[in-house]
């Protein structure tokens, strides 16, 4: 009950933003909440299933380039190209970017597009019981892959600059300040759908199933489970997350670029769910709040130290704090009761 | 230029490439297949490698100064893992993806330094006398190839350090110990082998061997503070690909990757063979998803 009161506290407070916030701010906050959608998946598959996956960046990218291809599409003239395929000396539009004319097409895509490259590729690399750091190295590797491949194909896909240049989405004029205002009550539902949803799926007996996965994956298969099925789910769910949350984070910024979730984004990515607690759902959201806010503030005031700030914090959250922000907060508040640092304590 | 000569070519480019990938990857097999350690700062150690050669050229002169730079760029490495094992990975044994976020952690500090102290823009070193020409063969079916002495010398490096490494791994005290920390780390310790010396020895010998990789990448390209993130991914793919700890298998998987690689790159653009060496790697996993030579183990759950 009382988790239930806090909830619902902190979303109305969340939800009245608009109202005491400078526009500036409120945008970052919007672009924020939307990044905490990846990282509620992040939270579940790494804090919950022990799989890391330094590729949420890729299943970003495909749902960021799902709704920007029909924005670019709405903003061309009827059967017209958009503006960078005239650059390149396009004069048809390629096949796979028509369907993205109807706003449904590209809504669905949104999610199943990286559902079903992260559905693909989960099962054949779990099928075969590749786990741990083989996976962390191989969906790097994925990352960059992409980001290659979209920059190459820069008549298809934008190249470098990405996509941009959106005026309307959905018939709203994007500099509209109420459309901004819009976006954020759009964020700030999704995410709160998001982590009703996460939070059922992590406490119900599937979470339990894939938490026993994570603790002991051969010990999970001698009880008569097959652990595919449950990895392959959780990964995909993952994925979906981190499609909605890229189109999100476009529809916010305007811009959706491999810049942005290449193989640094990736890491990053993990980083916020790892400083916040990645165990922790609520510290997955915590973490991609206070690191975007931190680095927001560090790098326009001094932006030589960003790196070394992120990169001393991490290192000294991984070996110091590994439980993030959330276990320094509930270590505390456990140890006077237990008296004696109990190994529940300490995990 | 006939048929032959541009496969010729190709091969001799696969193999460079792949001389440059081993000497990358033989560290990190190093370190991953003995101690599980994932370290995500090798690559700066290629970078840091470099920027000690470019700075010993600088001060000794472009003849002896590349001599010293490897010599330099060794030692300089090494002591900077083994700093490194000793303050970081000793404290996350057993936490390999922890080890992989703080080494992360490591490499930006790492990047953001070098790029305050060298700046953002690639410094070059420029070979040596005796590595400036090329050698060409004429007179026979491969008339028109020429080979520079650079890239020969690389391969020449890398054949040597990984005799080098296995020599030491196969023949020496220190190998024996390795092998059987490798095989055995709790009986191993039983017998009274000191299994923290021994971690701390690899590391810095993979971090060293690193550092020499960095020197000479240094002749075929500009030091960048961002060298070690373009080379630190195929480097992971070798090890996965190759074998945990088995230095023939990093042998193979890097010859097979360069030359794959060179291939490609004939067929298609360079992106697109970057794509394609994903979903190859992936489709050999569907097989041997313990890579190469796979190494055999009753433990129950492996890292």
């Amino acid at each position: 009950m009382r988790t239930r009161i806090v909830f619902a506290t902190v979303l109305a407070v969340a939800a009245f933003a608009p109202l005491y916030l400078p526009p500036y701010e409120l945008s970052l906050l919007a672009r924020f909440l939307a990044f905490a959608v990846l990282a509620l998946g992040i939270s579940l598959i790494w804090g919950t299933g022990g799989i890391l996956s330094l590729g949420q960046g890729v299943f970003f990218g495909l749902g960021g380039y799902a709704i920007a291809m029909h924005l670019k599409l709405a903003g061309a003239d009827a059967g017209g190209l958009p503006d960078f395929m005239q650059w390149s000396g396009l004069d048809t539009l390629p096949w796979w970017w028509a369907p993205f004319r109807s706003p449904a097409v590209a809504l669905a895509a949104v999610v199943l597009v990286p559902g079903a490259v992260a559905a693909a590729l989960s099962y054949l690399v779990f099928r075969r019981r590749v786990t741990g750091s083989y996976f962390a190295i191989i969906t790097q590797a994925l990352t960059l892959a992409a980001a290659t491949f979209i920059i190459s194909q820069q008549q298809f896909t934008g190249g470098f600059n990405g996509l941009t240049g959106f005026t309307s989405a959905f018939g709203f004029l994007l500099a509209d300040s109420r459309t901004q205002v819009g976006l954020y009550w759009i964020t700030l539902a999704v995410l709160a759908l998001a982590f009703v949803a996460t939070r059922t799926l992590q406490t119900s007996a599937f979470g339990k199933v894939l938490l026993a996965i994570r603790d002991g994956e051969n010990r999970v298969r001698f009880l008569g489970y097959d652990p595919l099925p449950f990895k392959v789910i959780a990964f995909v769910f993952a994925g979906v997350l981190a499609g909605i949350s890229g189109a999100l984070v476009t529809l916010d910024l305007g811009v959706i670029s491999p810049a942005m979730f290449g193989v640094v984004p990736s890491i990053e990515m993990v980083i916020w769910v790892a400083i916040g607690g990645r165990r922790s759902l609520v510290g997955a959201i915590v973490g991609t709040l206070v690191v975007n806010f931190g680095k927001d503030f560090v790098s326009s005031a001094f932006p030589e130290l960003w790196l070394y700030v992120v990169g001393a914090v991490f290192v000294l959250v991984v070996t110091i704090a590994p439980q993030g922000l959330v276990g320094l907060v509930t270590l505390r508040r456990r140890l006077p009761r237990a008296g004696v640092r109990t190994a529940a304590a300490l995990e | 230029m006939s048929e032959l000569t541009l496969v010729a070519g190709q091969l001799f480019n696969g193999i460079s490439v792949a001389s440059i990938l081993l000497l990358v990857a033989i560290g990190l097999a190093l370190s991953f297949g003995l101690m599980r350690v994932i370290n995500m700062a090798h690559g700066e150690m290629l970078m840091m490698g470099g920027y000690l050669t470019y700075v010993s050229v600088s001060i000794f002169g472009k003849g002896a100064g590349f001599a010293i730079g490897l010599v330099v760029a060794f030692v300089g490495t090494a002591l900077f893992g083994a700093l490194l094992e000793v303050t970081l990975i000793r404290r996350l044994y057993g936490r390999p993806l922890d080890t992989l976020l703080a080494t992360w952690g490591v490499s930006l500090i790492l990047q953001q330094a070098a790029r305050s102290i060298f700046g953002p823009v690639g410094v070059e070193v420029t070979a040596p006398a005796w590595l400036a020409g090329t050698l060409s063969l004429g007179g026979s079916a491969l008339t028109g190839l020429s080979f520079p002495a650079v890239r020969l010398f690389i391969i020449v490096l890398a054949a040597a350090v990984l005799g080098g490494v296995g020599f030491t791994i196969a023949r020496t005290r220190l190998g024996l110990l390795v092998r059987a920390v490798h095989e055995n780390r709790p009986i191993a310790e039983a017998l009274g082998t000191n299994t923290r010396l021994v971690d701390l020895a690899v590391f810095s010998l993979g971090t060293g061997i690193a550092g020499v990789a960095g020197s000479a990448l240094a002749l075929i390209a500009p030091v960048t503070p961002t060298v070690g993130q373009s080379y630190i991914v195929y480097a992971f793919l070798v090890v996965i690909v190759g074998g945990l700890g088995s230095l023939t298998g990093t042998l193979a998987a890097a010859v097979a990757i360069g030359v794959f690689s060179a291939a490609a790159q004939v067929f298609t653009s360079t992106s697109f063979a970057d794509v394609l060496l994903l979903l190859c790697v992936i489709a050999f996993m569907q097989f041997r998803p313990r890579g190469i030579i796979a190494q055999r183990s009753r433990a129950l759950d492996e890292g």
